[in-house]
């Protein structure tokens, strides 16, 4: 959708012949519809920019938004929605700065008048309603980037490893835990016994709601992998309904230790590796 | 063909797997070994595979089978520095090597080795009614 | 080594030491098109299982890797093809354990869980012909 030679001047002419009338009202409309959320300075100059890529763009040439000339105007409008999206403004309130255009528009064409007013005030709006979807389009890929981001940033910090005794690794798990989470912590886990050096892992599961098959199998998988490895998983903290859904999903935990509390875990490889014994004898023989 | 070296440490014959190995490397390692562990008389075997970036069948079938041969000829075969993405992705491939004891280092290996020669030891003495006398 | 990752990589696979060249070249495809550690893992061990039946039961053959693009993730395509005998009972022959050459039975069954995507076919005539593709996460 590109406006024609002709349509393109006129819209210059009218935009540039009364620039400054031209962003104060268009920055009042906008002001209005975000609340005060933004100062009045802020959104003048937004305005202002907008005001000078459309105008810059015509002079190059008949205004489209995805052809070359208009790159400046595009990257204008990116600008805008990604720092709209990143201030936390909704979709409506970043793409109404670009429809407000129209109104301000609409009161300018019908001061000026003549034959083609109704004509050219439509095109002008389906620039304005282009301009608009792009300026949605990247609001929403902002968004979908900053989601993303913080999602990792989620995996991140809800599978910490940590080194509870010397050759003991420990990752207490919290929260729901769907496949790629699970493969995340499965991973994290393996490569941490082998930066430690530590044959022994504990999978503390208290705080996970609740365990399906597939969620079972990862961590199944983990103990076996482990195990070529050349160290011992015990998995800890299974709670009684989880308990039930294992045997009712028919999982078969085979020979891998369990058991009810991460202490009573640590407690287990403790005397497995015969530190306990050799801790509590000297106490005796006192 | 590229051979893989075979270090004898101690009462430990130590194979460190540096190379991407052909499946011919893989059964001439196989044979080389068998025979130093005869030669040496060694009790403990650690192939180390911290280099290995894939474990296929072939290989997994490899190592099985030297356990089970040095097991045979009363040697100990301990597998150590098992990569996590190999150790992933042998469990999807659905090969378990059965009947190989693992470690996370070569430092881990030889403590394994040890103990189980240890226990051996112990057995024997415990055997032994004079030794359990000679105890005070 | 140098890959234009825009044209397929062929390698014959005629011996041995092929094998070892189709992992390599594997390798470093999957790592160009930034496949995560663990995805190397599993598609360079895809591989050669792949390989290794293509020279020992397919009598040799070819190997083919594609980077594949599906819009929204990279991946790395393989295609192995023989003019061997074909695969006589497919179903028997995808079922874990079950081998007719003496190895463990894995090759294909087991492949076939390393990989997102997996297609054979096979024939007498024409031989087989197994696609895997791996995508990026």
């Amino acid at each position: 959708m590109a406006l024609s030679t002709e349509e393109s001047g006129r819209l210059v002419a009218l935009l540039s012949g009364q620039d400054e009338r031209v962003t104060t009202r268009w920055t009042e409309i906008v002001t209005s519809s975000l609340r005060g959320r933004l100062s009045q300075a802020e959104l003048r100059r937004q305005v202002q920019d907008l005001h000078r890529a459309i105008v810059a763009t015509g002079d190059r040439g008949t205004i489209d938004l995805s052809a070359d000339n208009a790159a400046e105007l595009r990257a204008a409008l990116s600008e805008l929605s990604r720092g709209r999206a990143r201030q936390g403004f909704s979709a409506t309130e970043t793409t109404i700065s670009i429809f407000a255009l129209k109104d301000v528009l609409a009161e300018l064409v019908q001061e000026t008048g003549g034959p083609n007013a109704l004509h050219d005030y439509v095109a002008f709006s389906k620039l304005v309603d282009e301009m608009g979807l792009f300026t949605f389009e990247s609001f929403v890929r902002t968004r979908e980037s900053l989601i993303a981001d913080q999602a990792e940033q989620l995996l991140e910090l809800s599978t910490p490893v940590v080194k509870l005794w010397e050759g003991v690794v420990a990752v207490p798990l919290v929260g729901t835990l769907d496949s790629a989470r699970a493969q995340v912590v499965m991973e994290r886990l393996l490569q941490t016994l082998v930066d430690t050096s530590s044959p022994y892992a504990i999978i503390d599961i208290t705080g996970v709601p609740a365990v399906d098959t597939q969620v079972a199998q990862h961590i199944l998988k983990t103990v076996v992998a482990a195990r070529l490895m050349g160290a011992d998983c015990i998995i800890s903290g299974i709670r009684p309904q989880i308990a039930q859904t294992i045997v009712a999903l028919g999982i078969e935990f085979g020979d891998i230790a369990t058991k009810a509390s991460l202490a009573d875990a640590l407690r287990h490889v403790l005397r497995l590796n015969g530190v306990e014994t050799a801790r509590r004898q000297p106490r005796r023989d006192a | 063909m590229e051979r893989v070296p075979i270090l004898k440490i101690g009462d430990i014959l130590l194979v460190s797997i540096q190379l991407d190995m052909s499946d011919q490397t893989a059964v001439q390692l196989q044979e080389a070994l068998a025979e130093r562990i005869v030669d040496t008389g060694c009790h403990g075997v650690i192939i180390d595979i911290t280099a290995l970036d894939i474990v296929d069948s072939f290989v997994g079938r490899m190592l099985s089978t030297i356990a089970s041969i040095s097991k045979v000829l009363d040697a100990e075969t301990v597998v150590v520095g098992m990569r996590p993405a190999v150790a992933i992705t042998l469990v999807e491939l659905g090969l378990s090597l059965n009947g190989i004891r693992t470690a996370l280092n070569v430092e881990r290996g030889m403590e394994l080795i040890a103990a189980a020669h240890a226990d051996e030891l112990d057995y024997q003495l415990d055997d032994d009614p004079d030794a359990e006398t000679a105890r005070p | 080594m140098g890959i234009d990752l825009g044209q397929p990589q062929a390698q014959s696979v005629r011996s041995d030491e092929d094998v070892v060249r189709v992992r390599q070249l594997v390798r470093a495809v999957a790592v160009a098109s930034k496949l995560s550690l663990v995805d190397q893992t599993k598609l360079v061990t895809a591989a050669s299982e792949l390989a290794r039946n293509t020279l020992v039961y397919g009598g040799g053959g070819s190997v083919e890797v594609t980077v594949v693009d599906n819009g929204r993730r990279k991946g790395v395509q393989i295609v192995f093809a023989d003019s061997g005998p074909g695969i006589a009972d497919l179903d028997l022959a995808m079922t874990d354990g079950y081998t007719s050459g003496g190895g463990l039975g894995l090759g294909l069954s087991g492949s076939r869980r390393l990989v997102d995507e997996f297609q054979i076919e096979t024939s007498p005539e024409t031989g087989t012909r197994i696609t895997v593709t791996k995508w990026s996460r």
